[in-house]
């Protein structure tokens, strides 16, 4: 009897505990999906609201705007994500020698873009990256290249631009999580890779990526949702450097965030068709998360 | 490969890459102290226009309430964050159900949803409560954060149970027992927290850009953007405005570093 009191009161504070947390989620994100939801079956110019059904979606799927979007950011995906993340497992991998020196400075140099602003690195990275800026400047005097690269000026450059940005701003972070996770890989079994005559390539590739796997799989969902809710950088690459609404040179800096943000505030608000595109991108996150989880479960 | 020469290559591979990552940092203070048309050409010594940007910075806008706001608004972000966070995260932890277990799941679920994707509701129930161009209008949506009750819950769970259990027997109070006995000695992990929670504020964009509306509002963030992506905007102010946004984060990393290590790599051990 008195162990149950005790249970039931344990249950109360239970619940008291996580309730402060549980009401703020509530409301601004519970609440928001399912409104977002209803509010997505309606088409909205301003205060006049008419109820279209599924119509946002097919309009959506007819919307060259919203799948360039979608284009723009799954090239980030398969190009960006990939290269930063196997460069993170690089670091993390050499840092995580014992023998090796200065280790401490390296880490915090590597990590330190980590702590800057999204606006305020996408910005410096916009003016070094301008014509006749830093980096060309100093591709030409290296003689890599001849003539200037219009960087943000031309559909192609203003992504690798928007590449190189991202992966300087988050190879450090996804490192930091990697060398979290080999600290539970015990020395010992590199020292008897190492006497095996293992090299260091064999051990990289035999020992490291196969016992951090379920953390690779973490990184890849962040980097994925990461991706998918693109804003700050392009928004700010794009800025000024293209006349009228394109964002970016063609469209080529577009993504689904930056769209929904024009279609709710910058254009005529439709906050109905915003939220259609807003579920859609909910979708994709949610199909991507349970392919990774799949492959890394095949994989195994 | 000889390993003498193994280890050579990673030197060399180890330091361009640190310089890579740090030289920015470099530019970026260059930059403040130099004119505009000096950094769009890519100037890469310091000049003497420090004070002169700092002053037509501090002139023409009102720097001092955009960076009060800023403060304001991770100041109360930081503080409210960890709480909620800390003790959602407690709870989760100590006094296990299965109602409990299935509420987490939910909660993780939606660390998958974008903000974009909230966007729109977020506004409207802005508008509704009336807090559209207010501070409090972007403290609140980043109060609850899921990867702090998540954080949290990791970190906790290395706690000793025992120094609990003693202390029921002592007969404190549940409350008592997480604000005097656990929350004073885990330092470490509320510091990294706390690191995490003002990064994440004090950098927001997105939120601030659809909540805020007038100038005495703005924040740091929205400051910077606004600079930058005017008409022809002076490189040199934008260069300063950035300098003053980043030296804040940096001192608090540096600061607290040992803890933000420890407590992100407390996180992840299982």
């Amino acid at each position: 009897m008195v162990a149950k009191g005790f249970e039931k009161i344990q249950d109360k504070w239970g619940w008291i505990f996580i309730s402060f947390a549980t009401i703020f989620l509530a409301l601004f994100i519970f609440y928001p999906l399912v409104y977002s939801l209803y509010l997505s079956t309606f088409s909205t110019k301003g205060i006049i609201k008419n109820f279209v059904g599924l119509g946002n979606y097919k309009r959506l799927l007819q919307d060259n705007y919203f799948i360039l979007s979608i284009k723009n950011i799954f090239v980030i995906l398969v190009i960006q994500v990939p290269i930063m993340l196997f460069l993170a497992l690089i670091f993390a991998f050499l840092l995580n020698d014992p023998k090796l020196k200065l280790k401490g400075v390296y880490r915090t140099a590597l990590f330190l873009p980590a702590v800057t602003s999204l606006v305020a690195y996408s910005v410096v990275f916009k003016m070094m990256f301008s014509t006749e800026g830093l980096v060309n400047n100093i591709l030409i005097n290296l003689h890599i290249i001849k003539e200037p690269i219009r960087w943000l000026l031309d559909p192609f450059w203003s992504k690798v631009t928007l590449i190189i940005a991202m992966t300087w701003r988050w190879t450090g972070y996804n490192m930091m999580l990697y060398l979290a996770g080999l600290q539970n890989i015990s020395q010992e079994v590199y020292e008897a890779a190492e006497i095996d005559g293992a090299g260091k390539t064999a051990q990289f590739f035999r020992i490291t990526i196969p016992l951090l796997r379920p953390i690779i799989l973490f990184t890849t969902i962040l980097s994925t949702i990461g991706t998918l809710q693109l804003f700050d950088e392009p928004m700010m690459l794009a800025a000024g450097v293209t006349t009228g609404s394109s964002v970016g040179p063609g469209n080529s800096l577009l993504t689904p965030s930056v769209y929904i943000y024009n279609v709710s505030f910058k254009y005529v608000p439709n906050f109905g068709y915003a939220s259609a595109i807003s579920y859609m991108i909910v979708i994709i996150a949610v199909i991507l998360s349970i392919i990774q989880f799949r492959v890394a479960g095949e994989e195994r | 490969m000889n390993r003498k020469l193994t280890y050579a290559f990673i030197y060399v591979f180890l330091t361009i890459s640190a310089f890579v990552s740090v030289f920015p940092f470099y530019w970026m203070i260059v930059g403040s102290t130099n004119k505009s048309v000096d950094v769009n050409k890519g100037k890469l010594t310091f000049g003497n226009q420090f004070l002169e940007n700092f002053y037509k910075l501090s002139e023409n806008f009102d720097l001092g309430q955009v960076i009060w706001n800023s403060i304001q608004v991770s100041l109360c972000v930081v503080v409210f964050s960890l709480i909620v966070s800390s003790m959602a995260g407690y709870g989760f932890e100590m006094f296990k159900s299965r109602g409990r277990d299935f509420t987490y799941a939910t909660v993780l679920l939606t660390m998958m949803i974008p903000f974009a994707a909230l966007m729109v509701p977020v506004f409207r129930l802005m508008t509704f409560l009336n807090l559209i161009d207010s501070l409090w209008g972007v403290i609140l949506p980043m109060i609850p954060s899921v990867f702090l009750i998540f954080f949290f819950r990791q970190n906790f769970q290395q706690y000793p149970k025992e120094i609990i259990m003693a202390a029921r027997v002592d007969g404190a109070s549940e409350p008592r027992i997480f604000f005097s006995i656990i929350m004073p000695s885990m330092k470490a992990t509320y510091a990294a927290a706390a690191i995490y929670a003002f990064l994440t504020s004090w950098n927001a964009y997105l939120q601030p850009l659809v909540i805020i509306q007038s100038q005495k509002n703005r924040t740091m963030a929205l400051f910077i953007a606004n600079l930058a992506s005017g008409y022809q905007p002076d490189f040199g102010l934008v260069m300063m405005a950035v300098v003053i946004a980043t030296l804040p984060t940096l001192i608090l990393f540096f600061a607290l570093q040992r803890y933000f290590v420890q407590g992100v790599l407390g996180s992840v051990k299982q």
